[in-house]
């Protein structure tokens, strides 16, 4: 089973610059499946299975598109100030394996 | 809770779901996990396994390891192949080669989403063919030969691990360099024909180590279908969920729609439920009881407290079942050792499991006469159409 592929994480060393000021949303390549503990991400482009570990991580992928920008996102989910840095690693990692994407 | 906690008390749809398309087998492998040989008669129709591919895109299941008997030798596996990626269920198959000529190769090579599988279970014929049969080995390389012409990006091949070729694990990475492959190895389960050979094909403790330590050191890239978990208690953790995700994570549709807690499993004692039943497939991964029970939190029983029970969980329940161990202990290839003495300790009346279901031929060309105890039927079932063993369905005495 393809469970050794990256669990959603902290941001990895390269990538695209995600810049949380900016407008994002999910990627149309990738598919959510609600899971008790999240969602399960599969995408399409890279036939690779990662996890959002939190529900409210799932509002906050789903959401991205609603919003102006990131902040706004994490704001309208209710994410907690406190949790705010670790969602923003999260994010950046989503953003570096595809799994969201600027919107233009 | 960790992410893994979450995976044993199960998710909404299976992570890694094996459907096996046909108990047909063109080969008679003696270690066959599925025992196949002939078509069943009751086979899901074309029509039949399309729904379930509509049932899995529902249940957003993304991909399917399709597997049988061989799955190519049914004659609209391409059709349902077509049909599964256009209805965004991607698939890997299984498959030993036979139809996967230069026209299909090129056919393959120009689909999206389907990965291939060849198995292999010997780097040279000699140890392949003594397992799969004479022939097989060239089969196999024929078909790398042809995908790799056609273009096709990286087929994997599927290595069963032996005694006969733990040693030759450099030679399999060498063969799937060589065709622009990926290795994949994963473990002998005693589970189908298994049951009957195991003893004599199992890596021996010395070769569970040199697997293991070939793993940690040249393992990168090699796939393993998380099936060593239980040698994660030489030390490092193998990389994977190390946990069994039966009926939890992982379940098999069988070809006659019958849905089992794992592949390794084809027994009425892990049956959960069919897809042709009211609910489907989707009813049956949600409600069936036995998938309830395996979703409960397990206790670890004798092995809750060896220091290694974190690492390894207590091993393959499909091991343990079908070597007559209880399911709560050690695993039969426990690399601490108290899965040997757990077979030395069964006593002489312990009756080995043996699935119901066989389609081996009646004659199959490749068979060896069991050793040791005539295993038993622990129940009997009612006879099937397709059963065409003589001893179907009767429990022999022991110790015959």
């Amino acid at each position: 089973m393809s469970t050794n592929e990256p669990v959603t994480g902290p941001a990895l060393e390269a990538g695209p610059v995600f810049d949380p000021g900016q407008p994002y949303r999910c990627s149309p390549s990738v598919a959510l499946r609600p899971e008790p503990f999240g969602a399960l991400v599969y995408h399409f482009g890279t036939r690779r299975l990662s996890f959002l570990k939190t529900p409210q991580l799932v509002t906050v992928v789903s959401g991205l598109a609603d919003h102006s920008d990131v902040h706004t996102a994490l704001d309208a989910a209710g994410v907690d100030p406190a949790q705010r840095p670790a969602y923003l690693r999260a994010l950046a990692g989503l953003a570096e394996n595809g799994t969201i994407e600027e919107r233009v | 809770m960790k992410l893994v906690d979450h995976f044993q008390y199960g998710l909404n749809s299976p992570i890694c779901l094996t459907w096996e398309l046909t108990y047909a087998c063109n080969l008679a492998c003696v270690h066959c996990l599925s025992s196949s040989g002939r078509r069943d008669p009751r086979e899901l129709s074309t029509d039949e396994a399309k729904a379930v591919v509509d049932e899995l895109q529902r249940m957003q299941v993304f991909y399917v390891n399709i597997g049988g008997g061989e799955p190519t030798v049914r004659p609209d596996f391409w059709e349902l192949l077509d049909y599964a990626i256009s209805h965004d269920v991607g698939v890997k198959f299984s498959t030993n080669g036979i139809k996967l000529d230069k026209r299909r190769a090129a056919q393959l090579a120009a689909t999206d989403y389907v990965d291939i599988q060849i198995s292999l279970d010997g780097a040279t014929a000699e140890v392949n063919d003594h397992v799969r049969g004479p022939g097989s080995y060239a089969t196999a390389i024929r078909a790398l030969e042809n995908l790799a012409e056609a273009g096709f990006g990286q087929p994997k091949i599927s290595v069963v691990m032996t005694r006969q070729n733990v040693d030759q694990l450099d030679e399999f990475k060498a063969i799937a360099d060589k065709f622009g492959a990926q290795l994949r190895i994963t473990r002998l389960r005693p589970s189908g024909r298994g049951v009957d050979v195991w003893d004599e094909l199992h890596p021996l403790p010395a070769q569970q180590k040199q697997l293991y330590d070939w793993l940690v050191a040249r393992g990168e890239g090699v796939l393993t279908g998380d099936s060593f978990f239980h040698l994660s208690a030489y030390g490092q953790a193998l990389p994977g969920l190390n946990l069994c995700g039966a009926g939890r994570v992982v379940c098999l549709i069988d070809p006659v729609g019958d849905v089992y807690a794992c592949p390794f499993a084809i027994h009425e004692n892990f049956l959960a439920g069919n897809v042709r039943s009211p609910g489907g497939f989707a009813g049956v991964w949600r409600d069936a009881e036995l998938f309830a029970d395996l979703r409960r939190p397990q206790t670890g029983g004798a092995c809750a407290s060896c220091s290694f029970f974190d690492s390894c969980q207590g091993g393959c329940m499909a091991a343990k079942f079908f070597t007559g161990l209880p399911l709560d202990g050690p695993d039969p290839e426990c690399v601490r050792g108290f899965g040997e003495q757990a077979l030395t300790a069964r006593s002489a009346d312990t009756t080995i499991p043996r699935s119901d279901v066989d389609h081996s031929r009646s004659a199959p060309r490749n068979s060896r006469t069991p050793k040791g105890p005539v295993p038993l039927a622990l129940s009997v079932r009612p006879a099937r159409d397709c059963d065409e063993s003589p001893l179907a369905g009767i429990a022999l005495p022991a110790g015959t």
